[in-house]
């Protein structure tokens, strides 16, 4: 297990190194620079300002200064809001991502595998289609959509949330979680709903339910397991698209999180926050697909990544 | 052969060709029982035929505001069915735009990832061994990579045209539809009835074109359905971030921004593009799901 995990983390190394080179010639293509403003500076600042950040060498020299940066945890000066790094600037906006996220995921969690596996035990019964139709509208509806929705119904019309705003309260973190989880719940249900069944019409669910075991073990010990093996499948999407869901979130809600940093910073040529924000995102993914792979050994004994050698 | 004969002759040619397709006849019938997916399927067609039809019918242009009436709300006196947004611009043809080129760019870009991903999934699958393992790390590289932010970034980089947001968006959506296609090619590949066929002599473009194309065919249909709501989706979300289609044109993301900002004082900007889009989405979703269902037989229960 130990010698898979380390493996496994060995060969994220080239993903990351794929991610940083694509995303650093990517946004140096793009027309226009971080100094660009409506007013045209002297020429001599402008050489200035290229100097002092390295602007005036040739790409290649800069990608190999950005590697060597990097290696050590830098993640260099933001262009754009000055006397910032990007490090204190992720440092900033990062928690309040990650709680908004860490709270969508848990209660999509807790609450798609219930209504998953509740609607399951009714297969085929109106509270089963009812259940499914209602997912199916979670899922069509964007988060874009929802958003505005949700505060035309909640801030606008009822007054009972505020509409936009950051503090770690929870009036002001519902809204964004709420629009967070609804999708995610909507995934959740349909896959455990879909895995649920497919368990409970196996042959070794009959044979406990033949020895007499009651309904309630059978499906708490026996069926729920196995059945939540695809639900950790989708934690690696999952983590994307609240990544990308917290993009329009904190745009929609006005929340200073890293999501807000992303667009402003391509829109800005704000190379080094951009550079950042992506390697996060990166790591994000990749740790959660790593911690994907785990659950699923862990849950299915059949599948241990021991490489041939026979494990206890 | 006298004309009669011919003709019954060629008739038995043609229900013989309707029975060696079977599979999708089959497969048709069990779609047409499933009452959600049957919902779907009309749903899109009216969808197409409205947007397409719709502005043709009004007096109203996308673009020429209508003077008389800024943010005024529906109503049939005025002759604005959907209301007027900010700068008095009819919304039901505005939304009918918008819905033509969220549906284009819906199918363009499904049809650039369904190139690039059939193309390299079937050759990797085909090829196998080394090759295919090669082919398909890179795959599984490029998969770790957070895709919508490199939509973004290339949004950024190439500005905001409108064919380059359906390449960027298909050049990247290509590989779950590489991965499921080398999957099938790599099993079909081994089938006895594969064997069976290079056993009487067939030629490897022979296999490919009878045995395999006809049997990735449903995979793909399914996944093409599958796909195309989730290209709308992308497409929304970029020019609802303000980096997808730009003025004068208009799509339901970009409309949907708009009434966004007009929440308070003009609820029904938002409410009509973000109810097409939903609408649409939702028939999608169930036409691709009753699809699934229909072409594959095994995943019923």
């Amino acid at each position: 297990m130990l010698r898979y995990s380390l493996r496994r983390l060995a060969s994220a190394i080239p993903t990351l190194f794929l991610l940083i080179t694509v995303a650093f010639f990517l946004i140096r293509i793009a027309p226009g620079g971080p100094f660009d403003s409506e007013r045209a500076l002297p020429p001599e600042i402008e050489a200035n300002l290229a100097a002092k950040y390295h602007l005036d060498e040739p790409l290649v020299f800069q990608y190999a200064r950005y590697l060597w940066q990097i290696a050590r945890l830098d993640l260099g000066p933001s262009f754009h809001y000055l006397d910032w790094t990007v490090n204190d600037l992720i440092l900033q906006g990062a928690p309040i991502s990650f709680t908004l996220g860490i709270l969508a995921l848990v209660i999509a969690l807790v609450l798609g595998v219930a209504i998953g596996a509740w609607a399951a035990l009714r297969q085929n019964r109106p509270a089963d289609y009812t259940v499914m139709s209602f997912a199916m509208i979670g899922i069509s509806i964007p988060n874009f959509v929802m958003a505005p929705l949700l505060i035309l119904l909640f801030a606008i019309t009822l007054g009972w949330l505020p509409a936009g705003g950051w503090e770690y309260s929870p009036s002001r973190m519902a809204l964004p979680v709420v629009t967070l989880a609804l999708p995610m719940i909507a995934y959740i249900a349909r896959i455990t709903r879909g895995s649920m069944i497919e368990v409970l019409h196996s042959s070794y669910i009959r044979t406990v339910r033949a020895k007499g075991m009651p309904e309630k073990e059978v499906i708490l010990r026996h069926a729920l397991k196995p059945a939540l093996l695809p639900v950790i499948s989708y934690l690696g999407p999952a983590a994307a698209a609240i990544l990308t869901g917290s993009v329009v979130v904190e745009r929609i809600f006005t929340i200073p999180g890293i999501g807000t940093y992303f667009v402003q910073g391509a829109l800005n040529r704000d190379y080094t926050l951009v550079m950042g924000v992506v390697i996060l995102y990166g790591i994000i993914i990749i740790l959660f697909n790593f911690l994907v792979d785990l659950l699923y050994a862990w849950l299915d004994p059949r599948i241990r990544y021991d490489d041939g050698e026979a494990e206890a | 052969m006298t004309e009669p004969t011919r003709d019954a002759f060629e008739q038995a040619l043609d229900t013989r060709e309707i029975r060696g397709r079977s599979l999708y006849v089959d497969a048709w019938h069990r779609l047409l029982k499933n009452k959600a997916a049957v919902v779907g399927l009309v749903v899109l067609a009216i969808m197409i035929v409205l947007v397409l039809v719709g502005p043709m019918l009004s007096q109203w242009d996308h673009e020429i505001p209508d003077w008389d009436h800024y943010s005024t709300p529906p109503s049939l006196e005025t002759g604005h069915l959907f209301g007027t947004d900010a700068i008095g611009r009819d919304l039901f043809v505005r939304t009918m735009i918008g819905g033509q080129i969220s549906l284009l760019v819906g199918l363009l870009a499904t049809l650039v990832s369904l190139i690039i991903g059939v193309t390299y999934g079937a050759v990797a699958g085909y090829l196998g061994g080394r090759a295919d393992n090669i082919m398909m790390r890179f795959v599984d590289a490029v998969y770790a990579m957070p895709f919508m932010f490199f939509v973004i970034l290339l949004m950024v980089v190439f500005g905001r045209n409108i064919f380059l947001i359906f390449l960027a968006i298909g050049a990247i959506n290509w590989l779950d539809m590489a991965r499921i296609v080398r999957g099938q090619t790599l099993s079909l590949k081994n089938k006895d009835f594969v064997e069976a066929a290079r056993a009487c002599g067939a030629t490897e473009a022979q296999v490919i074109r009878r045995h395999i194309i006809p049997n990735l065919l449903g995979v793909v249909i399914v996944y093409v359905t599958l796909t195309i709501p989730q290209v709308i989706l992308v497409e929304s979300f970029l020019s609802f971030l303000g980096l997808g289609v730009q003025e004068p044109l208009t799509s339901w993301g970009a409309l949907v921004n708009e009434g966004a900002q007009e929440l308070e004082t003009a609820p029904w900007s938002l409410m009509f593009p973000a109810g097409f889009l939903a609408v649409t989405l939702f028939a999608f979703n169930f036409l691709g799901d009753g699809l699934r269902d229909a072409l594959d037989p095994k995943d019923r229960l």
